[in-house]
């Protein structure tokens, strides 16, 4: 049975991400042949609209409003929740981002609807949809439908890809006029610590460091690596914790959860919290100088050594084989 | 002031974890206080130490949840209240906010405190449902909290990013780790747990219709990943294994 999907689209610093070109994808699937319409919300947003199509929207709505120009619950919901009503989409595709976590469940509480969080592969088995999610901590999987009414999922980003991009494709952007009453919680400030570049979540590589990093001018040499791989930087909590870079390069449960093609773990224990941010990488290579060490179980590929020693030759290999 | 937790009960992940009927074995498994929620009650009774009032924990689960609840009482929690799951057929996130939801129904609440995810199921919906339901505002993944008579503010981690938040109570609020560091329950504090009230309800005692809060979403299949072949460790001299590695990762994973 056709569906009419409705998929979140995010932005960040101005473009589009990623996750939003995957959520189409999924809702494609999903509607089985039905409408797929996304829906931009901010204080401009117009110029974005053109990209959904390319990566396979039907319809773009569009809902600018000062009061969109930061994230809040309550803006989010009201303009949501008037477009649901007004569209009555029977599946939601959002992003398992930080705005999607936020905004998604209470959204669902109010559709009085179930809601299959943190969804990394999708598929079809009769007229339902059948969805994976990790759980415990990534230790194992479960399949999960949607047993009574809507249809509603976040998607982990990096997991289900997007659609090829068709660049002749285009559509019908409609502009929403929205009504948002009181805002409840008021950005003050966004202090903005993530550095610019790749972003974590979306990174095909990354040269991760660990406590056995030892300083800040320890991860030298692994944004050395990274530069030559094009890949983007990110740590355990016990690099964090000790100082030596940013909380916003923490990958794991309380971090980012990140699903790379390539993870170089260098000088990481590999605790459960950690491995939940990063297990499902495609190929996870190790570098620590501890053979007992527990990233070890999940490594494919493991150097047993000193980390400053072997990342330094690393770069100069792969310097050598990218020209 | 009228300070709330709501607690879960949780496997600890950090044990093995093996599935049998469709189901992660619970035989022999490890369980804990989610640790989110222990950032939860830290605040908690912060809070309360500086506000004045009562602390009141939560849950819904079984009858073994108690042994969760006597650590929360420990820590410095006032109260507890044990809402039994066992005539529930099923359970999901709905249901779980909405039982919740039936509980807070007639109590005043000035903050409800949660964790910003459970370690288990993983999926941090339970919080801002209930503040949905109960018609509050939500903070989730706070790192600080501080209290003005009614204003509250928050800063909050999104993704790395620190968002400065200004908000008001009555409001629920989810703790991310750095917010606090969780005490450990002192002797005495366990001596006085004993004696600490706990209350156990059942879903008539809150009104609640079974069907009505029927879970919307149903679990068809759980399973281990494919045990991962053992990775291979490299050896020989380090200038070898590095080349090799590369080699590998070019022509054997094709990553590169
Ligand atoms: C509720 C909760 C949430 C958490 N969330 C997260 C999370 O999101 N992300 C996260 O990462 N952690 C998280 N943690 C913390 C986690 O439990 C570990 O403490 C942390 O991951 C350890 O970081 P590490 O591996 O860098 O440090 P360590 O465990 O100290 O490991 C350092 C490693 O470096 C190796 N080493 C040292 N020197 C060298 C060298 N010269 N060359 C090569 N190797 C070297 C050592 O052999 C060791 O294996 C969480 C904990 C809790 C309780
Ligand atoms: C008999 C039984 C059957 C179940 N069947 C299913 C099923 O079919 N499908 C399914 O998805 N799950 C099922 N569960 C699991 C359970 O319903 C969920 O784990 C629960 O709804 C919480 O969701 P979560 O783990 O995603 O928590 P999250 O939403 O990640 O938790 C976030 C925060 O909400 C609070 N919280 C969460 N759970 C509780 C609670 N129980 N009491 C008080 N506060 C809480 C805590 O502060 C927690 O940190 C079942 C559980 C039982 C006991």
């Amino acid at each position: 049975m056709a569906k009419k999907v409705l998929v979140l689209a995010e932005s960040r610093d101005g473009a589009l991400r990623n996750v939003s070109f995957e959520a189409i994808a999924a809702a494609k699937e999903i509607s089985g042949g039905g409408e797929v319409f996304a829906v931009l919300c901010g204080d401009s947003v117009q110029s974005l609209a053109a990209e959904l199509f390319h990566y396979g929207a039907d319809r773009v709505l569009t809902a600018e409003h000062e009061k969109l120009a930061n994230y809040t619950p309550d803006g989010y919901f009201q303009t949501l929740k008037q477009i649901i009503d007004d569209e009555s989409p029977e599946a939601i595709v959002f992003g398992h981002t930080s705005l999607g976590k936020d905004l998604s469940p209470r959204l669902a509480a109010r559709l009085e609807s179930g809601l299959i969080s943190d969804v990394t592969g999708l598929e079809q088995a009769g007229e339902n949809t059948v969805f994976t999610r990790p759980v415990y901590s990534g230790k194992a999987f479960e399949k999960k439908l949607i047993s009574d009414g809507l249809v509603f999922v976040t998607i982990r980003p990096n997991n289900i890809a997007p659609l090829e991009k068709d660049e002749s494709r285009s559509g019908d952007v409609t502009s929403v006029s929205v009504d948002i009453k009181d805002l409840r919680t008021i950005v003050k400030e966004v202090v903005r610590k993530a550095s610019t570049g790749v972003d974590l979540a979306e990174a095909k590589i990354i040269v991760a460091g660990g406590r056995g990093v030892k300083s800040e001018d320890g991860f030298k040499p692994l944004q050395e690596l990274a530069d030559v791989l094009g890949a983007a930087v990110g740590a355990s909590r016990g690099a964090c914790d000790a100082d030596y870079c940013d909380y916003s390069l923490q990958i794991g449960q309380t971090g980012k959860v990140v699903t790379p093609d390539l993870y170089i773990a260098c000088g990481i224990s590999g605790a459960i919290q950690h491995l939940a941010g990063m297990s499902n990488s495609k190929v996870i290579v190790a570098i620590n100088k501890d053979p007992e060490a527990s990233i070890f179980s999940v490594a494919d590929y493991g150097i047993v050594g000193d980390l400053f020693e072997v990342v330094p030759l690393l770069t100069e290999e792969f310097k050598k084989v990218l020209v | 002031m009228n300070i709330f937790v709501i607690l879960k009960r949780t496997f600890d992940t950090e044990e093995k974890i093996s599935v049998s009927n469709n189901k992660v074995s619970e035989d022999s498994a490890e369980f804990i206080i989610n640790p989110y929620d222990e950032y939860a009650i830290e605040e908690a009774i912060t809070l309360k130490d500086a506000h004045g009032g009562t602390v009141t924990v939560v849950t819904v689960g079984d009858e073994d949840s108690e042994k969760e609840l006597r650590t929360a009482l420990a820590m410095g929690a006032d109260q507890a209240v044990l809402i039994s799951n066992e005539d529930l057929d099923s359970q999901d996130q709905f249901t779980t906010s909405s039982v919740l939801a039936a509980y807070f129904k007639d109590k005043e609440y000035d903050i409800i405190l949660g964790g910003n995810v459970a370690i288990d199921n993983g999926t941090g919906q339970v919080g801002p449902r209930l503040a949905e339901l109960l018609d509050i505002p939500h903070v989730t993944t706070i790192t600080k909290i501080e209290i003005n008579g009614t204003t509250v503010n928050i800063e909050r981690d999104v993704e790395g990013d620190l968002e400065k938040i200004e908000t008001s109570l009555p409001l629920l609020v989810t703790a991310q780790q750095g917010l606090n560091e969780p005490r450990y329950p002192s002797l005495p504090g366990i001596m006085k747990a004993k004696k600490k009230p706990l209350e156990t309800l059942e879903l008539d005692d809150l009104d609640i219709d079974e069907d009505e809060v029927e879970a919307k979403t149903k679990t068809v299949e759980v399973y281990l990943p494919p045990k991962k072949e053992a990775g291979k460790i490299l050896t020989g001299e380090t200038p070898e294994q590095v080349k090799e590695l590369v080699s590998l990762l070019r022509n054997e994973a094709k990553v590169i």
